[in-house]
């Protein structure tokens, strides 16, 4: 008996794992049933065509973004594929970024080699990549920079990306209306920071910083997350026990927003309106329904990669934006952030992104 | 264990006995001064955590007098440490056996991920805890049978998985935040029983049954042999291979548990959950006194190890003091942790030999 039952007891738990493979493999799907297309591009289906546009000279647009860890940079990604598939005469090349300036710089540098004739690049750190942009110029590659600035004006032929400086004004601009018209003099201010070390993050919380100042308004407590869900619920728990009444919060990212909420709920916590971040679909759809704190959220859209793709295009055809007079695209364009409150959400609710 | 001859019990004592340290399962006397040692660590772990909680007291009045305020700080603290905790208890065991596992926190995301798929929701509640606890297994299973059979090192094989079951998340979840719209998945983070968070509850359970485990059963006495001396813990007729490959498991199914936890407390689970949270745990372990070498460990303190994170954390923020900062006391505390045991123990060693030396004399 003893000889035998290892064996029976091994047989039957290798059936057991083969069992729970089969069963687990068939529940990794994802497929909603509804439509899967979050994209926001702009074709050629529109009511009054752009001459732009129509077909021209064949060309291959270059694209690097970040292995997407999260909702933002996802959509960045499937935002200029889809971009890129709306025209004919674009051949779309990409490659992974991986997971840090380093990776991302050699793996642009094989794309160098193939000689695309425009790179479009979301750079993990502009100051990082800073050199690839001068190299790929050099090479006669012209480089569109999305979102994250090169220091350096030779390294880019066009820098396209979102206000993050706007960004902390409008929800600063926004706070401060509100609590004015609720007639709270001295407001308790709350902050959830993304990553702090980022650019960005400084810059959004400068903005912010500025706008409530002039109103004579400052932030109570800050708090810095990861741009994770989880993060976002860990700073938020705490900030909660910090401050045991808050008038208002603004959050950074709406993805790390749904811990925030997730956070504010667990504590049972509605004194306080809060603010989000980047345009999500389900803060647009929250915001909507006006059944949780988060009233509004100020924009920082990943349709800008759309937006990027089609002027890499247009500069590859040599083309400028019709709507300009120049021949030429610009050298550098901020997208303004804008502000979603209940009033406007259903005319943003298509820009969200998932 | 089952097929060893008779014979090798003699050899067994011998090689207990006469090893160079008298460590094992049947040493003579290492037991009850091994514990003495561990309580005294853990007196002085409870002794820093006072200390951080009178800072708090200290800096924060007006909060420490609110009514009803001081326990929902606790219950927070020990919330925000609830998911670190339970990954801490499996890690304790792996890092006892001898091995280490940087993967737990993909595993967290895998199996979060995992388990929130569309297909797995609309299976239900119970289904979906099943996916996250089998992922869970399975990984560590995975993880236990590369190092105990394919003979990988721990720190490369658990590294190989951190990344592969990243990579797994990503793909499953198409590098999407999977929002969970389930209810009882989503009252774990919410609600209460009997006044102490559900979050609570399942960290003391696990507690509990990982320090039953650990010093009540044959399974945690040979995790301590293994750990102190494989090849001693092998002579008497251990089954080490096999009893590695269960503590990865063991592992893997804290990360499962953790994967749910986490779930319910984000209301979603994403390729990006549990960034670091392998650092998180090792660094509480550690602090909570267990050898990383193995052989040595308590799940007490690494309980307290985690407590104390938390517990910083929840102080800086009740300062709004920046997270920079914040960082840089976490690595100090590390640091200054395990420098004190290291300089306890050496004196401590160090004031007997001298008198061993002097006396005489």
């Amino acid at each position: 008996m003893t000889q035998h039952d290892p064996v029976r007891r091994r047989f039957l738990l290798g059936g057991a794992a083969l069992g729970a493979g089969a069963l687990l493999a068939a529940c990794t799907s994802n497929e909603s049933g509804g439509d899967n297309n979050n994209a926001q591009t702009q074709g050629n289906n529109n009511a009054s065509p752009n001459a732009n546009s129509a077909p021209g000279k064949k060309v291959t647009i270059g694209f690097s973004a970040p292995a997407a860890d999260h909702g933002w940079i996802a959509a960045i990604t499937s935002n200029a594929k889809a971009q890129a598939a709306e025209y004919s005469d674009v051949t779309f090349s990409t490659v992974e970024a991986g997971a840090d300036a380093a990776a991302q710089r050699s793996a642009l540098s094989t794309m160098i080699s193939q000689k695309p004739d425009v790179i479009v690049l979301l750079p993990h750190d502009g100051k990082e990549l800073n050199a690839f942009g001068l190299e790929a110029m050099k090479a006669g590659i012209p480089v569109v920079n999305l979102d994250r600035a090169f220091p350096d004006a030779l390294a880019y032929r066009l820098q396209i990306k979102g206000d993050n400086y706007g960004m902390g004004v409008a929800a600063g601009n926004y706070i401060a209306a509100q609590m004015k018209a609720k007639g709270v003099s001295a407001p308790i201010i709350g902050e959830i920071a993304g990553i702090d070390n980022l650019e960005l993050t400084q810059e959004r919380t400068a903005g912010f910083n500025a706008a409530l100042a002039a109103n004579g308004m400052k932030v109570a407590n800050r708090r810095a997350a990861q741009f994770t869900v989880d993060s976002g619920q860990a700073e938020m728990s705490q900030l909660l026990q910090a401050l045991p009444k808050m008038d208002a919060l603004w959050n950074h990212d709406d993805d790390q927003g749904i811990g925030v909420l997730a956070a504010a709920n667990q504590a049972n916590r509605k004194e306080f309106l809060m603010v989000g971040g980047a345009g999500s679909k389900a803060a647009i759809e929250a915001i909507q329904a006006d059944n949780s704190v988060l009233k509004c959220t100020v924009t920082y859209s990943p349709s800008m990669a759309s937006s990027a793709i089609s002027l890499a295009r247009l500069i590859a055809q040599g083309k400028g934006m019709s709507d300009l007079v120049e021949l030429q695209v610009p050298k550098e364009i901020i997208l303004a952030s804008e502000t979603i409150t209940k009033e406007n959400a259903s005319t943003y609710l298509p820009l969200g992104f998932s | 264990m089952t097929g060893l001859p008779a014979q090798t019990a003699p050899a067994v004592k011998e090689a207990l006995g006469g090893g160079p340290e008298p460590e094992g399962p049947r040493g003579n006397g290492w037991w009850k001064s091994d514990a003495g040692e561990s309580t005294r660590r853990n007196l002085a772990l409870i002794a820093v955590l006072a200390g951080l909680i009178l800072i708090g007291i200290i800096t924060k009045p007006d909060l420490y007098g609110q009514e009803g305020w001081w326990i929902s700080n606790v219950w927070a603290i020990l919330k925000l440490g609830s998911t670190v905790g339970v990954i801490a208890v499996g890690m304790t065991f792996v890092i006892i056996g001898g091995g280490i596992d940087l993967s737990v926190g993909a595993i967290i995301a895998l199996a979060g991920v995992w388990s929130t798929t569309v297909a797995t929701q609309e299976m239900g509640t119970f289904f979906m805890i099943l996916t996250a606890l089998t992922v869970g297994v399975g990984v560590g299973l995975i993880n236990g049978f590369l190092i105990s059979y394919g003979r990988l090192v721990p720190f490369i094989a658990t590294l190989a998985m951190l990344v592969a079951a990243r990579g797994l998340a990503a793909w499953i979840s198409n590098k999407q935040t999977q929002q969970t719209d389930n209810r009882t998945i989503n009252a774990i983070a919410a609600e209460s029983f009997l006044g102490v968070p559900l979050l609570v509850w399942i960290l003391g359970i696990v507690v509990l049954l990982g320090w039953v485990l650990l010093n009540r059963t044959t399974f945690g006495r040979r995790t301590v042999a293994i750990g102190g001396n494989v090849e001693a813990a092998r002579l008497a007729g251990i089954n080490v291979r096999l009893h590695t490959m269960m503590l990865y498991a063991l592992a893997g199914l804290c990360c499962g548990i953790g994967a749910i936890m986490l779930t319910s407390i984000g209301t979603s689970a994403q390729a990006a959950m549990a960034t670091n949270y392998e650092l998180d745990a090792i660094a509480a372990v550690i602090i909570g006194g267990t050898l990383l070498s193995g052989g040595r460990g308590t799940i007490v303190g690494s309980l307290l190890g985690v407590v104390i994170f938390s517990t910083i954390t929840n102080l800086f923020t009740l300062n709004a003091l920046s997270s920079e900062v914040q960082n840089m006391v976490k690595g100090g505390i590390i640091v200054a942790a395990v420098l004190i045991q290291q300089f306890r123990f050496n004196s401590v060693s160090l004031f007997f030999k001298r008198n061993r030396v002097t006396a005489p004399s």
